[in-house]
């Protein structure tokens, strides 16, 4: 055995390499994928290297930054975070199908037209982010800056658009126009 | 990271059965913390038991008016639930306080209680620490321990719980329910985690293949009025450096009684027991309220750069048990 295969080997625990692989079938922006992964594989990795969605960004690789943001089932994850063995049977959206093809969905053409970016590394998750935050609001779910816990509805203000995108950081401080952006779509009624 | 083998289990029993009998197996919840530890090669587990699609992910109002909510439930889901916001807000708060948006959809509430210190040492494989390695040595105690514990620390270890949720949840008298290979029994949240002692590196009472399946919050009908308040380095999505949770029940201008809870101080949620017994009876003044958090912190024992967490946790004290003696004055005065 070679020092590589025997390192591999130690590695695996001696155990055979099926028991470390699995096959999962995941609906990623409606089409459903059929992967076969190493265990260890991120829905970030699987999304990048196998599905070829490059979209969606590797940032921290920790669940620090939120470059890797995708929709989950309809919510907002860190993709980094999760297990793509975990994902049989799931349905994830990633920026490449936030509007149908060749159109824009209204927060990109905000974000377009705010210029709620520089480098635009963050912006896919800044995207997905907004998508599912909007979705959550709609919902009437409160924040941490929410004054009254009980109300039905919380007004998207500058504050709370802040606090419920705290999950997304922004290297190139674009903020004042990635908070503007996001308002202009939640005050036309939160496109979805 | 360690290659390692997946399993769904069928049900709880299973679940457990799995679990105690491999050593190097561990539960899988949300994956914020444990994904990101086996990236950095701190948790290393042979086979990860996904308890994800369980049916433990419902929110239940108990025949007494208190919660049980199962285990899987996410933090998100368990932050908008209508009762938790208006039956018990200092519950709401403590979630909504914590992480960002997307980790609050991924993190599950058994996930919460069982997550691991942040402290640098114990993330760093190349740094002794006595919680990941018994017997290597504390790196914290002498290096950087500004964000670390005060109250029940030892020799070995001064880490803290990272969580929230969990200091509302003592506050609130919750009670854990967990399957062992014997079988369920109940634990009171107070007794679930551990402080540090000799054995930093055993965090829970539970014994080898315990699974938190729920947690039940009895009723508290003054904790209407409660809130949870945590003080960061940043205004969002950062570890507290203190908090605080709170509930007042008031008679005129006396303290009834009280529930008051500490977090980022200890290596668990710090239930601020003396403190509550010093305001029992007593006037509901910002003085009482000094006096008693004066005498929770007098065992106190900070290092070199954590000092500040004492007057920290006063202030917070002092201020948040003041807000909510407002708050009952406004709500008594408030006629529809």
């Amino acid at each position: 055995m070679t020092d590589v295969a025997a390192g591999a080997a130690a590695a695996r625990g001696g155990l055979p390499d099926r028991d470390l692989r699995s096959r999962v079938a995941v609906r990623v922006n409606d089409d459903v994928r059929q992967l076969d992964l190493d265990n260890r594989t991120t829905l970030l990795d699987a999304l990048r290297e196998q599905v070829g969605l490059t979209g969606t960004k590797k940032g921290c690789d920790h669940g620090q930054c939120g470059a890797c943001t995708v929709l989950l089932d309809g919510r907002r994850v860190q993709s980094c975070l999760v297990l793509a063995v975990t994902l049989d049977g799931a349905e994830v959206v990633t920026v490449e199908d936030l509007a149908p093809a060749g159109d824009l969905h209204p927060l990109q053409s905000r974000f377009l037209e705010r210029d709620a970016y520089q480098c635009g590394y963050c912006t896919p998750g800044q995207l997905c982010s907004a998508t599912g935050m909007l979705a959550e609001a709609r919902r009437g779910w409160p924040s941490a800056v929410t004054t009254d816990l009980v109300a039905d509805r919380t007004a998207l203000t500058d504050a709370e658009i802040r606090e419920r995108m705290s999950g997304n950081l922004c290297r190139c401080a674009a903020y004042p126009n990635i908070v503007a952006a996001i308002r202009d779509v939640a005050a036309a009624g939160g496109a979805a | 990271m360690r290659a390692f083998r997946y399993h769904r289990p069928r049900d709880i029993a299973e679940a457990v059965a799995v679990v105690a009998a491999e050593p190097d197996a561990t539960y899988l919840g949300g994956g914020t913390n444990l994904v990101d530890l086996m990236k950095l090669g701190v948790a290393r587990p042979g086979l990860l038991v996904d308890v994800t699609r369980l049916p433990l992910d419902t929110i239940g109002t108990l025949p007494d008016g208190g919660l049980r909510i199962g285990a899987t439930v996410r933090n998100s889901d368990l932050a908008a639930d209508l009762t938790v916001r208006r039956d018990f807000p200092m519950l709401a708060r403590a979630l909504l306080a914590g992480a960002s948006g997307q980790l609050r959809n991924m993190a599950t509430v058994g996930g919460n209680l069982l997550q691991r210190t942040r402290c640098l040492y114990f993330q760093d494989v190349t740094k002794p620490c006595n919680k990941r390695e018994p017997g290597a040595g504390c790196a914290a105690r002498e290096g950087q321990h500004r964000d670390l514990a005060i109250l029940g620390t030892s020799d070995a270890c001064v880490a803290t719980h990272p969580s929230d949720l969990a200091v509302a949840l003592a506050a609130l008298d919750a009670v854990v329910e967990v399957q062992e290979p014997a079988g369920p029994r109940d634990i009171p949240l107070a007794e679930l985690l551990r402080l540090p002692g000799d054995e930093p590196d055993r965090e829970t009472t539970m014994v080898r293949g315990g699974l938190v399946t729920a947690v039940r919050v009895p009723p508290l009908p003054y904790a209407r009025v409660s809130t949870y308040r945590k003080a960061r380095d940043r205004a969002s999505f950062a570890f507290a450096a203190g908090s605080v949770a709170a509930a007042v029940g008031l008679d005129d201008g006396t303290v009834r009684d009280v529930r008051l809870a500490f977090g980022a101080v200890a290596h668990r949620p710090w239930r601020a027991y003396v403190a509550e017994d010093a305001l029992r009876g007593q006037p509901a003044t910002p003085e009482s309220f000094g006096r008693a958090a004066d005498a929770e912190l007098a065992a106190a024992q900070p290092l070199r750069d954590n000092g500040f967490k004492v007057p920290l946790v006063r202030n917070l004290t002092v201020a948040t048990l003041t807000d909510l003696v407002d708050s009952h004055r406004r709500a008594a005065a408030w006629v529809p």
